[in-house]
Formats: structure tokens, sequence, C-alpha cells
């Protein structure tokens, strides 16, 4: 029974993640798909973390913290790329 | 049924409510009009769900294997610092990128203090950009 419900709630994130690809291929402007992509990484980890339960298995639990760094991270990046135009900036004069 | 039994049952039970609750923050996703108001439903609701989801893989582990998972609570913790920022820097570089409000939305106020020096277009869509370049 406890699997069953497991596997319900992993096939409603998979679901979640179906919708947003809708929204990050259609979606009108960049910023939109910047918010996608941020949430279907949040959605990807909480999901390792019900496969983790189903294997009965405690090697996927890095990867939960290794995608949170680098969800944000890419979020971090296309947001600053989005409003200045570069990524890294090279002068700092202020 | 044992004590146990019911804390498995509980955490189960938080992972299905975080899953429900990922499913509503999809379909705002979808139906809101949006950048500004879609980023509500990406980060209020998407949070809430991983935070419930971790939090039930937490308390299953701890109770069905007797296992203190460190790198659990550091995710939770990362998760629950680093989402709301990720949503203001996007919808900061949205605002500042011009992406324009959805119809029916109220008055402007932010506009005249950071665009306020510069010429007022009224509208910033390609028509009245292409106008412009024939006029000139």
């Amino acid at each position: 029974m406890i699997e069953k419900i497991l596997l319900i709630s992993l096939v409603l994130f998979m679901i979640a993640i179906a919708l947003l690809l809708y929204r990050v291929i259609v979606g009108p402007s960049m910023p939109d798909r910047a918010i996608g992509l941020d949430t279907i990484g949040v959605n990807l980890i909480s999901s390792i973390a019900i496969v983790s339960i189903l294997l009965k298995t405690k090697a996927f639990l890095e990867a939960i913290l290794i995608l949170g760094i680098l969800a944000f991270i890419g979020t971090i990046a296309f947001s600053k790329y989005i409003e200045r135009g570069v990524i890294v900036e090279r002068k700092s004069n202020r | 049924m044992n004590v146990s039994q019911i804390v498995e049952w509980v955490a189960v039970l938080m992972i299905l409510f975080g899953s429900i609750i990922s499913v509503v923050s999809a379909f705002g996703m979808i139906r809101l009009p949006d950048v500004y108001t879609r980023s509500h439903a990406a980060t209020k609701s998407a949070t809430l769900s991983v935070l419930a989801c971790l939090s039930g893989a937490f308390i299953y582990f701890w109770s069905h294997d007797g296992y203190v998972s460190i790198r659990l609570i550091l995710g939770i913790i990362f998760v629950f610092i680093t989402a709301p920022v990720a949503g203001h820097l996007v919808c900061r570089a949205a605002y500042r990128s011009r992406v324009p409000l959805a119809e029916g939305s109220g008055e402007d106020l932010l506009k005249p203090v950071l665009f306020g020096d510069e010429v007022t277009v009224p509208e910033h869509n390609e028509e009245t950009l292409i106008e412009r370049e024939q006029k000139e």
C-alpha cells in the first residue's frame, strides 16, 4: 500500500514536470523559461527522494544536494544574462 | 499497527501532499497570464511541495532504517533559502528587460522611477519600433 501511494505521487510529479515543459517550450519571454526550468529542477529533487525510498537505497541523497545547487546557480546565471547581457562582469567600477 | 508503522504512514502522506501541491503549482504556471504572477506559482507553492516531500523522505528513513540523513537536512535548508532568492532575481531581470505586464493590471508605479528619464514609448512591441524606424 505504501509503495502504491509512492508510485502515485511519483506519477503526479511527472505530470507536473510535463506541464512545466509546456511552459518552457511555449513561454512568450525568456524569464518564463528560466522560471520553468527552475521549477523543473525543484520537482526533480523531490522525485529523486521518492525514487530513493522506492529502491530502498541511500545512494541518491547526494544527487539531491547537487541538483539543488546546480538549479540555483543556473537560475542566477540566466537572470544575470537576461538583465545585463553578460554573465561574468569583467570591469568592477562600482 | 505499532508506532513505526504510524510514523511511516505520516511520512508517506506528507509525500503525497507535496506531490498534489506540485501539480497545483504546475497548473498555476500554465494558466496565470503574466511572468510576475507565474513567479508566485513557481516559487511559493513549489517550495512548499519540495519541503513536504523532503521532510517525508527524512522521516521515512529515520523511522524505517534508523538513519538520520544529514544530506537531506542540508537539501531542505538549501532549497528553503535559495528558492525565494531565485524567484526574486528572475522577476527583477524580467522587469528590467521590459517584459510587459498582463492586460488588466493596475497602475505601474515602478515605471517612472526606473525608466522615467527616457523617451516614453507607450508600448514596447515590435510594431511601434518598426513604425519609428520608418518615420526616421
